[in-house]
């Protein structure tokens, strides 16, 4: 099996997001970057396979300089190789532009099935995989948190979360996009001979020119979506504590939720 | 002006911050992965572990050994790394974020305190047979020097090891053991020789599940309590002599050699565990109102913390400056004693000193400080008392 893993690496879960004074993105100094965690699933996920059935892994990933970072870790797992789209002109591109990104990447290279997050934990789309399943002329399954792929390579059944914690179970034929879900596994650590591996496996780099696409198709220029504002939610205040006997409480509380915090 | 502010701002692009002039991306990565595991498979964990007086080792071990974190320093050939003292430096440093010192003192005993004078002076039958399965984490290792009469002055230990044939036969006890309830061998420290002087005294790997021995106490602790310390006995208890590391009478030397890695080992928890400390304790006072503003308003408060903020980047740029002696191959006993008597007093200074400032809560167990300062206690006792460190560097100096 060829298997591809779409993977971002986006600002660590723990990093205190502050927007920049200009309110045009957030202030990135000093932020430590991850792999993004949902893609965790997916990688593990495709070395499961790879275990299983044999093949290789190819890392996708479209990002800065500092992407590689991220596409080592996930070499140091056990994926195989690497593809890096980092060009200027790639920046600052939306679910749309990023899609035509990756489809372009992706199209040369041979595969049975491409993995990756249900969402990137930065900007929470969560469109990017309809969208290059849609330019792949593949079909995609999201939110997956169990997959059993056909002995023969072909075809697989995935396991989808819908409301209230019922499964669906889809059959697909392959290659199809597989977004990955939470619960589909346990994501193996990057072991230290894995990490001194990863040094010697090779990442492909391709800029614009490589992508064969042009600059107005990609990054911002490509985007169908502008962002006007970021803004944080407002601070929560602190909370309010009543007192006195359990009636007066009772009304006191019934005025607050209708008046002040208008839920009722 | 112009020039040397665009040169400037390149140089600052190339280096993201001052951690970067020591370590470089793979080290990042091993940073990361024994922060995840730290994280996920110790202090997920720890209060259960604390509350039952021990850490299940055997499975821990296993796991880490399975990553290769247990012989980052040792030779490939016994299935160690092979990588420098900033390999092993990250990961002391990652494993200083558990959230106590049970564990990272419990699995420094694997990797800096029972195994390295095996190394350094075992044959190739003692490390295929122990360093191997050590170094993978498929055995629990102790290190077995202190006795109920001989702690700071180690040669008096009264343990002895009668050679009998193709045996050693072992009796004694020895006490204060980390991991001494569920090690599957010693490092063991006996007398050989009834002779005065420091060449009486023989190391040897001693395997648990032989007759004679016995965990005659599982000992009840102020701190670490989720590291299992044990009293054990020897009575006639025979090991093959293979199991002798090194040559015998030489076994006082490669201990003072082997404390070297021990005391090296808790260096990183005066910078990392004190900040993490630090860290919390600024959370604390910004947010506790006390005389209508926040805590961290006090100035008083506010020069304590950056007090210890100075302190702790000394000892940690002194941590640098030995991995640095070591890596050049300079004996470095004199700059780790001064490091292990500062790390101790500073690491007790700031717990006690964070504990102060949460007030009533600090006093509470549920407030992560109160473990903090317990286990405080232990690093100016165990691996040599702060006394003994004083001694040491009086006499290095020729006092
Ligand atoms: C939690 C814990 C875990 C331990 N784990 C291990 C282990 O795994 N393996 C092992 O072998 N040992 C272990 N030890 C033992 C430890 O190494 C000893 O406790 C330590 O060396 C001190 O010896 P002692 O307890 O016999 O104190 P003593 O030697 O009785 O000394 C008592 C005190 O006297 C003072 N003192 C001693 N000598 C001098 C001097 N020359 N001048 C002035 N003052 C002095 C010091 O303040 C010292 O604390 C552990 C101890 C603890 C607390
Ligand atoms: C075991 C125990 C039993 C107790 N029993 C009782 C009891 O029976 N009845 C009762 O009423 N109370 C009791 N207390 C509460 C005790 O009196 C308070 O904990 C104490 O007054 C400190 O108040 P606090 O905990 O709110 O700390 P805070 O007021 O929040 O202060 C936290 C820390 O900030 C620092 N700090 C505070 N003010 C300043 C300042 N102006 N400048 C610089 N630093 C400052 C100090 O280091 C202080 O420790 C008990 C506490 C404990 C631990």
């Amino acid at each position: 099996m060829d298997i591809l893993v779409c993977m971002k690496q986006v600002p660590d879960t723990e990093t205190k997001i502050v927007i920049n004074p200009e309110g045009t993105g957030i202030v990135t100094d000093g932020i430590k970057y991850v792999m993004n965690p949902y893609d965790e699933f997916a990688v593990e996920e495709a070395l499961k396979i790879k275990e299983k059935m044999g093949g290789t892994v190819t890392i996708v990933s479209m990002g800065p300089q500092r992407a590689t970072e991220a596409i080592r870790t996930a070499l140091a797992m056990g994926a195989d190789k690497g593809v890096h789209l980092c060009d200027d002109a790639f920046e600052g591109a939306d679910s749309y532009s990023t899609a035509k990104a990756l489809a372009a990447a992706i199209k040369p290279l041979s595969y049975d099935i491409i993995l990756g997050g249900k969402q990137a934990v930065d900007h929470d789309n969560a469109q990017v995989y309809a969208a290059l399943a849609e330019l792949l002329d593949i079909s995609h399954v999201s939110i997956v948190t169990q997959l059993d792929v056909a002995e023969d390579g072909k075809s697989a059944v995935a396991q989808r979360e819908v409301e209230g914690g019922a499964r669906e179970v889809i059959e697909v034929s392959l290659p199809a996009f597989i977004a990955c879900q939470k619960g589909l596994n346990e994501p193996r650590y990057a072991s230290l001979p894995g990490i001194m591996k990863a040094k010697k496996k090779p990442i492909d780099v391709i800029d614009l020119a490589k992508s064969g696409l042009s600059a107005d198709e990609v990054g911002e220029k490509g985007a169908k979506l502008k962002i006007r504002k970021f803004f944080l939610p407002p601070e929560r205040e602190a909370g309010k504590i009543l007192e006195g006997e359990p009636e007066e409480l009772a009304t006191q509380l019934v005025k607050l939720l209708r008046e002040e915090a208008k839920a009722i | 002006m112009e020039e040397n502010r665009i040169r400037e701002n390149q140089m600052a692009e190339q280096i993201a911050g001052p951690d970067e002039l020591y370590f470089n991306e793979e080290h990042g990565m091993l940073r990361q992965t024994v922060k995840d595991f730290v994280t996920k498979e110790i202090n997920a964990h720890l209060d259960e572990w604390e509350a039952k007086g021990e850490s299940p080792l055997h499975d821990l071990f296993k796991k880490m050994g399975d990553l290769g974190l247990l012989g980052i320093r040792y030779d490939e050939a016994y299935g160690g790394q092979g990588l420098d003292y900033w390999y092993e430096l990250v990961f002391l440093e990652e494993l200083a974020h558990i959230e106590g010192l049970g564990l990272p003192v419990a699995i420094a005993v694997q990797t800096h305190m029972a195994t390295p004078a095996i190394a350094e002076f075992g044959s190739d039958y003692l490390k295929q047979t122990y360093l191997r399965p050590a170094l993978a984490g498929d055995m629990v290792t102790s290190i077995a020097v202190t006795e109920p009469g001989a702690g700071s002055d180690v040669s008096a230990l009264a343990t002895t090891a009668k050679r009998d044939g193709d045996t050693y036969v072992i009796n004694g006890s020895k006490t204060f053991i980390t991991n001494g309830t569920q090690a599957d061998f010693l490092t063991l420290l006996a007398r050989t020789s009834e002779k005065p002087g420091y060449h009486s005294f023989s190391l040897f790997v001693v395997p648990t599940d032989l007759p004679g021995f016995e965990v005659s106490k599982k000992l009840d602790k102020l701190g670490m309590r989720s590291s299992d310390t044990a009293e054990l006995f020897f009575d006639d208890l025979r090991i093959p002599v293979e199991n002798l590391i090194g040559e015998e009478g030489e076994g006082f030397i490669y201990q003072m050699r082997q404390f070297q890695h021990e005391r090296y080992s808790v260096l990183p928890s005066a910078y990392i565990t004190t900040m993490d400390m630090i860290n919390m304790t600024v959370d604390y006072l910004r947010q506790r109102i006390v005389f209508g503003k926040p805590l961290i308003k006090q100035q008083v408060l506010r020069h304590r913390l950056a007090e210890w903020l100075t302190e702790i980047e000394c000892i940690k740029q002194f941590t640098y400056h030995i991995v640095r002696m070591k890596s050049a191959g300079l004996d470095a006993t004199r700059e780790i004693t001064m490091g292990k008597l500062k790390a101790a007093r500073l690491f007790q200074e700031i717990a006690q000193g964070c504990l102060q400032m949460y007030g009533g809560m600090g006093f509470m167990n549920e407030t992560l400080i109160s473990r903090y300062y317990r286990d405080s206690r232990v690093f100016s006792v165990g691996g040599g008392a702060d006394e003994v460190m004083c001694e040491v560097i009086g006499k290095l100096e020729g006092f």
